[in-house]
């Protein structure tokens, strides 16, 4: 059984690094520009997950403490704006959704988003986010061109507006490619205040996916300088028992 | 040691009371204060005590994660993430104990080729050489157990290729594979037992082996840049005349090793601590499913010079062979080089390019490993590569073996460049 699993395994490589792949092209990304440090873009981010994501997708390791903490924002500011489930402030961001539910209203659990951008890539988020368009064969009738045949909805239409796919001709024996998305119904946000929107988003999950990234930047730059001090005394005392030696 | 009326006695009254007793200061003056090593050490001779450090650094940044860590299948991916956030300080440990990681692995390889740089493997150090890849083939098994610790995808599914290559032994393979996971799967038997082998079982063999590794260099004595035997010109008083004590002398310039390697560590571990994806990678980042197989799955870098010789052949049975015989080959290095001159400086021009050819070869292995080209040429290119690798072995033996070699002349002292 070791033996057939494993030839399949090299197999699936083989397949992977070979041709196959290069004909169903990756999906080009946008290029998200986040920066982490860009406080207010992660308070807006924060913002806009807990009111249009969070319903659905937890942040199972992430604290309400935590985020008041680093966001600089009150215990009272993030209970009333954040916390909709009424759990304590020291307690995870868990969706109210049930699973067991979940799974059965969309075809699979929404998967946790604690990590998903140190797992997919900020890119990835930022370009998934801006990429969903309007689909009838899919069952919640949505789709995207990122994430082919995702079960998500778009939770974000009501502020991007409804995109619906405009199909490159087809090869006799091929399946129609979506060649571009147009914006067939305009939201409440201008595509340049959603693409600032998804960003936020993106930003935010970014903290989320590495909180200690603030503290870490801040004490790193004290830690090199001190071994650049070091190594410059090491140099020094080098030079000095070493006088001697030719 | 020995008991001789002149022997060095500290001077200290208690200190005194202790040696007499257990001679532990004369042992450890022997080995810095007492052990003459060449003056002419260059850059490429620091990476043997920033290993040691490295040992260190895994060692105690290891012991704070094994307090923290859930070695279970429902409980790893979880208490890596507490460790990320809720233990104090827990980030700091654990970049520290991923990057040291790898760069242990840099240093290794670096420390590996100073010795075929400079024959420091050749006669009186066939067995320092030995030793030294017992410890490599060690840390591989250190790495390979540490890194499916955290029960992503790719600790999983790496977990489950490599082990699957016990599999191509004759005869007991499947049961051997079933008895090293102790399932049928990857499962949480895997993983406690490899904790147990990570924390326990392959530190102390490694810290032995690192112990007999340093017995060695002190028995025959270290090599330099010139391939040079310094004990074949002593002074009136014994001492070689182109050695100079480690301690003072090397520990000050070792520190200056340290300071530099930390600078680049630090920057690693507080400004790029994934490494672009290639210390710690992205589908590690998704917990390890079983149903679900990543779109590429290979083993982190320092493994993947003999992943793409593994892929590169198309039976399993002799791509397993091959990757073996990779390893294995080196520990013969010795035997194998058959050339008196030590040092590439004096050797023939065709072992330069051989070797610069060698290291080239193995870094592009390495590359193709990784699997980030989709290119299929790859494959044939790796088939190539994998030639070359062993091509280096043949070459190296018939060029020394014939008498091909053209060599310069040896001096007699050790030369400084500085």
């Amino acid at each position: 059984m070791n033996k057939r699993m494993f030839s399949r395994l090299l197999l699936a490589l083989a397949l992977v690094s070979g041709p196959l792949l290069a004909q169903e092209a990756a999906p080009t990304l946008y290029d998200a520009h986040i920066n982490v440090h860009d406080m207010a873009s992660v308070q807006r981010g924060a913002r806009i997950f807990f009111n249009y994501c969070a319903g659905c997708h937890s942040l199972q390791y992430m604290r309400y403490a935590r985020i008041s903490h680093d966001l600089g924002l009150s215990e009272q500011q993030v209970m009333d704006n954040f916390d909709f489930n009424g759990v304590k402030f020291g307690d995870h961001a868990i969706s109210s959704m049930p699973a067991a539910d979940a799974a059965k209203w969309f075809g699979k659990a929404p998967p946790d988003l604690s990590l998903e951008v140190r797992a997919k890539g900020a890119d990835w988020v930022y370009s998934y986010l801006k990429s969903f368009y309007l689909d009838p064969s899919r069952p919640v009738g949505w789709n995207n061109t990122v994430f082919a045949n995702a079960s998500m909805p778009n939770p974000l239409w009501e502020l991007q507006g409804v995109q619906t796919a405009v199909y490159a001709p087809s090869k006799p024996g091929e399946d129609a490619r979506v060649e571009k998305l147009d914006l067939s119904q305009p939201g409440m946000e201008t595509p340049a205040q959603f693409d600032r929107t998804a960003r936020d988003v993106t930003t935010f999950l970014t903290y989320v996916s590495e909180p200690n990234v603030f503290e870490r930047e801040r004490v790193g730059l004290w830690v090199l300088l001190y071994l650049v001090a070091f190594s410059l005394l090491a140099v020094f005392l080098k030079r000095e028992y070493w006088k001697d030696i030719h | 040691m020995a008991a001789a009326p002149d022997a060095w006695k500290p001077r200290n009254r208690t200190l005194r009371w202790i040696e007499d007793r257990l001679p532990v200061f004369g042992f450890l003056r022997e080995h810095t204060v007492e052990y003459y090593a060449p003056k002419n050490f260059n850059f490429m001779y620091f990476f043997g005590s920033l290993a040691l450090l490295l040992l260190v650094n895994q060692i105690v940044t290891g012991i704070f994660l094994a307090m923290n860590f859930n070695p279970t299948s429902a409980g790893a991916f979880a208490s890596i993430e507490y460790i990320m956030r809720d233990v104090e300080w827990g980030w700091l440990i654990r970049y520290m104990h991923v990057t040291g990681a790898s760069l242990f692995f840099v240093v290794i390889y670096l420390h590996m080729f100073r010795a075929l740089m400079y024959g420091s493997y050749k006669q009186p150090r066939e067995l320092l050489w030995v030793i030294g890849m017992l410890i490599y083939l060690a840390l591989m098994a250190e790495a390979f157990m540490g890194y499916v610790l955290p029960w992503g995808q790719m600790s999983f599914w790496g977990a489950k290729v490599i082990i699957s290559l016990f599999g191509a032994v004759p005869v007991i393979g499947n049961q051997l594979v079933e008895w090293i996971m102790g399932d049928f799967l990857p499962s949480g038997a895997t993983l406690n037992r490899f904790f147990a082998l990570h924390v326990i079982a392959l530190p102390l063999v490694l810290l032995l082996l690192v112990v007999l590794h340093l017995g060695a260099l002190h028995t025959s004595g270290s090599n330099n840049p010139d391939g040079i035997e310094i004990k074949q010109h002593k002074g009136a008083d014994g001492k070689p005349l182109d050695g100079i004590p480690f301690h003072p002398y090397y520990t000050v310039k070792d520190l200056v090793g340290v300071g530099f390697f930390l600078l680049l560590a630090a920057f690693i571990i507080f400004y790029q601590p994934t490494f672009f994806g290639l210390f710690l990678e992205h589908d590690n980042y998704v917990p390890a499913n079983s149903l679900v197989t990543p779109a590429a799955i290979h083993p982190v870098w320092y493994f993947t010079p003999f992943y793409a010789m593994l892929r590169s052949v198309p039976s399993k049975g002799m791509g397993v062979l091959t990757l073996l015989s990779a390893i294995v080959v080196l520990f013969f290095l010795p035997w194998i080089d058959r050339g008196k001159v030590k040092s590439m400086r004096y050797r023939g021009a065709s072992y330069k390019i051989a070797l610069a050819i060698f290291a080239l070869t193995f870094i592009w292995l390495g590359k193709i490993g990784i699997g980030e080209s989709t290119w299929i040429g790859d494959t044939y290119i790796a088939r190539v590569l994998t030639a070359v690798y062993f091509g280096y072995f043949v070459f190296l033996w018939a060029y020394t073996y014939f008498g091909w070699e053209r060599t310069k002349p040896v001096p007699e002292r050790v030369t400084m460049h500085e």
